[in-house]
């Protein structure tokens, strides 16, 4: 036995972990944690893409604070976090709804379901569609009662929240299922007790219910606040940043900036998603430090 | 169960739940009824105006033959396979070994290159986007399946190695234990002993890598271009750029996009439940 397989086969349960570990960790490494620095390091710069880049301290940044499309994402951004959040009590709502064993009701959950399975790209043209104008179906509803057609995605005072509406749909029914399956798991035993207490409705909900539910609840937190920060595909769907850059969201605002037909800025795109990580990071943080807990048993 | 077994209720509020339940999946799914709705319609019908109204004529097989034959979408669809089957294939390769490493042994690093994976999963997509596309670009695979491949397996495997990991935490550690005592090497211990028991999950994790991967529209613009190599989400983007007004076909398009994963979903729908729920709620 050759010196190599002897001190392998010493110390392989130690070594074997590295093994496995080594090409998951290089491609993470490569693709995911490498970037995350190099674009910190780029927002200090000004590149075109192409040229030289050109060292510029923070200059990206203070050119940020005067920049008024950026505030506008940013606002945009705020309220994406703070309406998607719509989604949770959403879902837990259908979920209640759904949550029977009349016959077919099986099919019925797979396909409240659906509006996640399909793409953004599709959402995004279908809402399209809806809000037309001209022959959109809410425009058509409204119309019916007696009132002027609105154009959701032309108006500036509409147009996030239209969009906002249009990634509810999808959210929703994600929170629906996390919930359905959080609702299977509660404990049949508690609920009699509680019943025979006399508690019943939006008390047992509360106190009961909710409580147990708490697994699913906090996976509803975050794949939410993920989907709103993340939130670039209905954007550039729907109405491409506008009018007038109304819509945009910082995650949309950097590509503009980034990849825009007036010339590439990639070291002021990074500055912006920068910022967008920092926003993240806070809720990164605070999901890692739960799961550290959980893992230590805490 | 909660609420109430509806078969508890009078009988009033039995029919009552049971006229809602259809009515309320009506309202729910109208955008995409609506949608296939104006698939099958035909152009007339458009342009005078009835979009809502019962349909002049059913045009489906019209329609649907229209959009294979003036457009690019076989193509795209295609495009979108080379993307998502090596994928998918990739993911569950690195992640049944990044997630038995981390759920099977304990070393001091553990929990911090685990919560590396986690962390990284969670970033905003927009910080990697210049980086990596220079690293494509720089590898020679810019606007090519491989490039979409080779970020979405690195990317995804932050997320399924948490998957992994749980779910071979929760395998009784006694198999592994009385593998070694047998003096069963470590690499056999994966193979044969952990492996076969994690086909539920990886079952689980391919319908929604698969579902993620197909849906991926971002990635899709920052790192393809044309209707060579871009899969169908971008694909559908531009032909709704093309056909102004051809609602009729763009409509049919979503739908014929939107099947794969819905098919999927459908065939396997008992994993997806267990994979959107496994990886997250432990």
């Amino acid at each position: 036995m050759s010196s190599f397989a002897k001190y392998w086969k010493a110390n392989q349960v130690r070594l074997a972990p590295w093994v496995f570990l080594t090409p998951g960790i290089f491609m993470f490494l490569m693709y995911v944690i490498f970037p995350i620095f190099q674009s910190a390091s780029l927002s200090l710069y000004e590149w075109d893409g192409l040229g030289e880049k050109e060292y510029v301290g923070l200059r990206n940044y203070v050119e940020l604070m005067d920049d008024e499309a950026f505030y506008t994402s940013l606002k945009n951004n705020v309220i994406w976090l703070v309406l998607y959040m719509l989604a949770i009590p959403g879902g837990l709502f259908v979920a209640l709804f759904l949550n029977q064993t009349v016959r077919g009701i099986r099919i019925y959950k797979s396909l409240f379901f659906f509006p996640f399975v399909i793409s953004q790209v599709v959402v995004g043209l279908v809402f399209t569609w809806f809000y037309d104008p001209s022959f959109g179906l809410l425009n058509v509803v409204i119309q019916s009662f007696g009132f002027d057609p609105i154009a959701v995605l032309a108006d500036e005072r509409f147009v996030t929240y239209g969009i906002i509406a249009a990634g509810l749909w999808p959210q929703t029914a994600y929170c629906m299922i996390l919930y359905l399956t959080g609702l299977n798991a509660v404990d049949p035993e508690q609920i009699e007790a509680a019943r025979l207490d006399n508690a019943k409705g939006w008390k047992m909900l509360w106190y009961v219910i909710l409580p147990q539910l708490k697994p699913a609840t906090f996976i509803s937190i975050v794949v939410t606040v993920i989907g709103a920060l993340r939130s670039f595909d209905l954007v550039s769907i729907m109405t491409d940043g506008g009018p007038w850059g109304s819509s945009r969201v910082l995650a949309f605002y950097m590509y503009e900036k980034a990849f825009s037909e007036y010339g590439f800025r990639m070291g002021y795109g990074a500055a912006i998603a920068v910022v967008l990580l920092g926003i993240m990071l806070v809720y990164i943080s605070g999901v890692l430090y739960k799961m550290y807990r959980d893992e230590k048993g805490l | 169960m909660f609420p109430k077994p509806i078969e508890k209720s009078s009988a009033t509020v039995q029919n009552l739940y049971k006229v809602a339940l259809p009515f309320a999946l009506i309202i729910w799914l109208l955008p995409l009824i609506a949608v296939a709705l104006t698939s099958i319609r035909s152009a007339g019908d458009l342009t005078s105006g009835n979009y809502w109204g019962w349909p002049t004529s059913f045009n489906m097989v019209e329609n649907y033959t229209a959009v294979f034959t003036n457009s690019p979408i076989a193509k795209y669809i295609l495009n979108s396979f080379k993307v998502t089957i090596p994928t998918v294939l990739g993911v569950i390769v690195l992640s049944s070994m990044t997630g038995f490493a981390l759920g099977v042994y304990k070393f001091k690093a553990n929990l911090f290159v685990f919560f590396l994976f986690v962390a990284g999963n969670f970033v905003p997509f927009q910080i990697l986007m210049i980086p990596v596309r220079e690293l494509t670009l720089n590898l020679g695979v810019y606007n090519t399946s491989t490039g979409l491949v080779l970020f979405h397996v690195a990317f995804q495997t932050g997320f399924a190695t948490l998957f992994m990991r749980n779910f071979i935490k929760a395998l009784p550690y006694e198999l592994i234990e009385a593998a070694r005592v047998e003096g069963v090497s470590e690499f056999r211990i994966f193979w044969y002993v952990v492996l076969p028991l994690m086909k539920p999950a990886m079952a689980a994790l391919s319908v929604l890598i698969f579902t993620f991967i197909w849906n991926d529209y971002f990635w899709a613009t920052v790192l393809t271009q044309g209707a060579d190599t871009q899969p169908v989400t971008a694909g559908l983007y531009s032909l709704n750029g093309q056909w102004v007004a051809a609602w009729h076909l763009v409509s049919a398009g979503s739908i014929v996009a939107a099947m794969p994963p819905v098919i999927m979903f459908f065939l396997m729908q008992k994993h997806f439940i267990a994979g959107l729920t496994l990886g997250a709620v432990k």
